[in-house]
């Protein structure tokens, strides 16, 4: 058994969601700038030239890479042999969440109520918290700051088994298609197959912690992750749905299996400012 | 290639602005998301004169982060124009010239857009760093209740922007998916 503070949690979560906010990842803006190298249409390529001028400008300033520093979404790998101690963590998790929305002058965009008084929490809180239990002793704390654009194009889908691998292919391919402009392409598309409908749409989120472009280890899913990257890239979206080439810079796939009657499918899409960030404790 | 452009826009400056057009605004900038849509709208309906007068302005839909010290404002990027879809057709019939959002606008607005001879502007959602660059003044000028999502009076100096809907039907988002699908 291995113990870890709280309040050293707090303080990871706290930096994770600064630095996310303000720098973007190594990945993301390699993956960026091979889209401006490769993208034909003209609006397109100043689309991305401002995006990429805008993370070097965000990176020195140290102000938000967007000023929607997005829902904060945390992914915690316990280890069954870490103790937490000093308090609760969750509590532990929304008070980093607190400080870096405060110090870090991100912009605080939940609202309570949101079917109806939708008044603003103040402080960004509470994040939505998924928790895995793995083995060992490690704490690894995965942040994801998760715009509205982009998260408001999510969809879920209970595909018949009978539709199959085209089934899930359309789906997805639609499911970018009718997000048009609005996610601020060029996405990263999050897709979560299998399992029950929760597990599915978990997973599509889920897969956008991976790092940019990388593939799934399954040499299938991988396969059927290029062969959707073609077909969404052949759409005309382009940066920022102005037209062009790259309407995607990654797909990401997780599975899972399904109950002999279903194929769960589930897409969530990651705006261009892709802000993750983890450490393992 | 890239049109400079003086704020308010004229009729002139509308009749040349074409869809996929890039242009650089300098001169107000209006500020409101959809809470201060729903009260202005609200207000016309009632009869009342709002907080500023739209006639000829443009509206920029955006919420910013918290300026640090030292700053003018936070990252100042576009919001989804789509959430002002309702309130938009209300405010063109009220005088309002030009909106800069990022998004698809719905039916509705388009036509209203070639009815009252307006235009749709997008900026690049997620440069908000970038564009707060040209932002050299920012007031609160109405609702300050609604914290982040009040009125704002900014002054910008060439604000980048891409022309989606022009008075002639024109849309960018429709053409440039057209100019290069292949599916």
């Amino acid at each position: 058994m291995r113990t870890v503070n709280a309040g050293i949690v707090t303080d990871a979560v706290a930096g994770l969601f600064k630095e996310a906010n303000y720098t973007l990842g190594e990945g993301v803006l390699a993956a960026l700038k091979r889209a401006r190298r490769e993208e034909e249409s003209p609006a397109g390529r100043q689309a991305l030239d401002a995006i990429i001028e805008n993370a070097s400008i965000a990176a020195e300033e140290k102000i938000p890479l967007c000023q929607d520093c997005g829902t904060a979404v945390v992914f915690l790998e316990i280890g069954q042999d870490v103790h937490i101690d000093g308090g609760y963590l969750y509590a532990a998790v929304n008070e980093g969440v607190r400080r870096a929305y405060e110090e870090g002058y991100l912009r605080k965009s939940m609202v309570e109520r949101p079917f109806s008084d939708r008044k603003n929490t103040g402080d960004n809180t509470p994040a939505v918290i998924h928790t895995y239990i793995v083995p060992g002793d490690k704490l690894k704390i995965t942040v994801l700051p998760k715009g509205g654009g982009a998260e408001n194009m999510a969809k879920l889908g209970m595909l018949l088994p009978a539709s199959g691998k085209k089934g899930v292919i359309d789906f997805v391919v639609d499911a970018v298609n009718e997000a048009w402009s609005n996610p601020c392409p060029p996405v990263i598309v999050g897709v979560g197959i299998g399992g029950t409908a929760e597990k599915a749409v978990a997973m599509a989120k889920h897969a956008l912690t991976r790092k940019v472009g990388q593939p799934s280890p399954d040499k299938e899913t991988a396969a059927l992750e290029k062969e959707i990257l073609h077909k969404v890239n052949r759409l005309g979206i382009g940066p920022m749905g102005y037209g062009g080439r790259i309407t995607a810079l990654a797909v990401h796939m997780e599975t899972f299996p399904a109950h002999i009657t279903a194929l769960p499918v589930a897409v969530n899409l990651q705006c261009h400012s892709a802000r993750h960030r983890e450490v393992v404790l | 290639m890239t049109k400079k452009i003086a704020l308010p826009l004229t009729e002139k400056d509308i009749e040349n602005l074409k869809s996929g057009d890039s242009v650089l605004l300098s001169g107000v900038l209006y500020v409101a998301r959809d809470a201060a849509h729903r009260r202005m709208v609200e207000s016309l309906d009632k009869g009342e004169t709002l907080p500023f007068d739209v006639k000829g302005q443009t509206i920029y839909y955006m919420g910013p982060s918290p300026a640090p010290p030292g700053k003018i404002i936070g990252s100042a990027g576009p919001t989804t124009s789509a959430r002002m879809d309702a309130y938009t057709p209300r405010l063109l019939t009220a005088g309002l010239k030009g909106m800069i959002g990022k998004g698809v606008r719905s039916l509705e607005v388009k036509e209203a857009l070639k009815k009252h001879q307006a235009v749709y502007l997008a900026a690049v959602g997620g440069a908000g760093a970038l564009i707060s660059r040209t932002i050299g003044k920012s007031e609160v000028v109405a609702y300050p209740d609604l914290g982040p999502e009040a009125v704002l009076k900014l002054e910008v100096k060439d604000f980048p922007a891409t022309v989606i809907n022009d008075i002639y039907g024109g849309d960018l988002y429709v053409e440039g998916k057209k100019r290069y699908n292949l599916a």
